[in-house]
């Protein structure tokens, strides 16, 4: 019998796959906190997880609601603060990535999450940066995770908060960002990555149940899906270990 | 025990030290991050002296700043992110400020508005860093020009330059200094030799202390010189840089404070459904900020039962096993 499973646990199981052992993991809040976690408890239990606010390594016995929740405090190797912590996001002997969230991505994998609309007079705002741009400018790489839609998958952000490749090939580095960059985009329907040289998004895995011509549709730009092959279910194993022991209150893993 | 001499000069009420160091127009540092050690205790008393126009200065914020907003006593904003962690991801009456018109506001990132801070702490002029390159915070500015001649304004939200010690083209941005009339901490503990010490992350608020003209510290508890002075390591600040220390305990309710207490999920889920309606809001202001006379009564309403569930675990920081839905 297929296993069930909600769209937050494969999301998260799909950008914890990406965490190798040694990694240095940035993690935002929501989905990004979970899939931070869950990587650390089933793939790769010498990554050291830290946040923004300045917490490293902590034992993440309960999941944070907030990158500055009492919890990334807590059995870390070291609290500090803000700026030690982007001290650690940019530092050239370290290879971090981070987990981020965006309320619009291009196919360059830029990123929105200041407002929607005019900036000044907005539709709609939303939080901001946060460390967000920063992240953006100094990590090694960057696994974003958007709800797959129309209007949030756009030709033309509405702001750009957070560089990824800029305008495509070299853009990034000649605007005087010397390493990083969108690594993948990480959806409720698939995984998105970025082409070697002209730096667009294509589709590279669909989840079990989702169609390729869906991920098509949510999509507001052209998007190359011929490398495009199914991802692997969710084991049992990991389902078992995010449920149990990363939130077992269920907080994240919900929706 | 109990000998207060040394900082007798400090010790205050919450509603002196607010009345005698916060004015209509001043620029506020807040101290805190999102959900964690907001200096809620003095955001209400600045609700309640009806204190208007103020110029809020921070990183990332949450319930202070919005409780602030949502009063009406925020005239403008520098700001790298408005939200409350799950309980808001954006915060409530910040958005419905910002998209109503009803605020000034620019937007930075967090290590811009650190950077800018611990430039103010350094007493120079503006600092470098290549965050934001090639984003719209370099793009667009928020401040009219009319705002940028005003006090404590600067005259441009950033500038671009080029590294002026190689040749090759290597582009940096410039953040203005931030020096604010009034940095708001809320810490754990503060000794009777006026130190302070933050437990957990200290976020910016070193920085944001060293950077103002003056510092209010409300603090869990007031401890022995000869405690406070047996860990030096352990501590943020020196006491010539503290103004007015006022003592209270669950100065940060509804948010959190690091082997204390954790942040309220029931407080904050209420804050969440009555921030969304204007009506409601008022109601909500009226109850938990008009309708108490100062912090006692707040906490009593809180009650004890509550109190107790967010009563943090000593040795792990947090209140384990608490009902965060």
């Amino acid at each position: 019998m297929a296993l069930e499973y909600s769209d937050n646990e494969m999301m998260a199981i799909s950008a914890g796959r990406f965490i190798k052992d040694g990694d240095i993991v940035f993690a935002g809040t929501g989905v990004s906190m979970l899939a931070a976690t869950a990587a650390k408890r089933i793939y790769a239990p010498r990554a050291v997880i830290f946040f923004e606010t300045g917490g490293i390594d902590p034992s993440l016995d309960e999941i944070p609601m907030a990158v500055s929740d009492l919890r990334v405090m807590s059995g870390t190797c070291l609290n500090s603060g803000l700026i030690e912590a982007f001290s650690i996001v940019g530092h050239r002997k370290l290879h971090t990535i981070a987990f981020l969230g965006a309320a619009q991505i291009d196919k360059y994998g830029n990123l929105n999450t200041t407002s929607i609309g005019d900036y000044h007079r907005p539709k709609t705002r939303f939080s901001g940066s946060g460390g967000a741009c920063d992240v953006a400018s100094f990590a090694s790489g960057v696994i974003t995770f958007m709800l797959h839609e129309k209007r949030r998958f756009v030709e033309k952000l509405d702001y750009l908060t957070s560089v990824g490749w800029y305008k495509g090939g070299d853009t990034r580095q000649k605007l005087g960002l010397a390493r990083g960059g969108a690594l993948a985009v990480v959806t409720n329907l698939g995984v998105m990555r970025f082409d070697d040289t002209t730096k667009e998004m294509y589709l590279d895995e669909y989840y079990p149940g989702v169609t390729i011509d869906k991920i098509i549709e949510n999509t507001g730009f052209n998007i190359d899906v011929s490398k495009a092959r199914q991802a692997a279910a969710p084991t049992e194993l990991e389902l078992m270990i995010l449920r149990n022991e990363v939130d077992p209150q269920r907080l994240i893993c919900k929706a | 025990m109990g000998n207060n001499m040394e900082i007798a000069d400090k010790l205050m009420n919450l509603d002196d030290a607010v009345r005698r160091f916060i004015k209509n127009g001043s620029q506020i540092a807040l101290g805190g991050f999102t959900i964690v050690r907001n200096p809620m205790a003095v955001a209400y008393e600045i609700i309640r002296q009806g204190i208007k126009d103020l110029h809020i200065v921070c990183h990332s914020h949450g319930q202070a700043l919005d409780v602030l907003i949502g009063a009406g006593c925020v005239k403008r904003l520098e700001i790298a992110y408005g939200g409350n962690g799950r309980y808001a991801p954006t915060c409530i009456r910040f958005k419905k400020a910002i998209q109503q018109g009803g605020i000034e506001f620019e937007d930075y990132s967090n290590y811009q508005m650190s950077l800018r801070f611990l430039a103010g702490a350094l007493n120079i002029p503006f600092i470098p860093t290549k965050s934001g390159l090639g984003s719209d915070l370099l793009n667009l500015e928020g401040f009219s020009k009319e705002i940028r001649k005003e006090r404590k304004v600067a005259r441009k939200k950033l500038a671009v330059m080029q590294n002026p010690f190689i040749e090759d083209k290597d582009e940096v941005v410039l953040l203005p200094a931030l020096t604010p009339d009034v940095a708001l901490i809320h810490v754990q503990y503060i000794g009777e030799d006026g130190t302070v010490r933050i437990k957990g992350l200290t976020f910016a608020d070193i920085e944001q202390a060293k950077s103002a003209d003056i510092v209010i510290v409300t603090c869990e508890e007031i401890v022995p010189r000869s405690f406070i002075r047996l860990d030096p390591d352990q501590n943020s600040l020196p006491p010539f840089f503290v103004d007015a220390i006022i003592k209270l305990p669950y100065g940060a309710h509804p948010t959190g404070c690091f082997g204390f207490y954790d942040y309220d999920p029931k407080h904050l889920n209420m804050y969440k459904v009555l921030a969304e309606d204007d009506n409601k809001f008022k109601e909500y202001l009226d109850e938990w900020v008009y309708g108490v006379k100062n912090h006692e009564e707040y906490l009593n309403k809180i009650g004890s039962n509550m109190l107790l569930k967010i009563k943090a675990n000593p040795v792990l920081g947090y209140a384990v096993g608490l009902d965060r839905r």
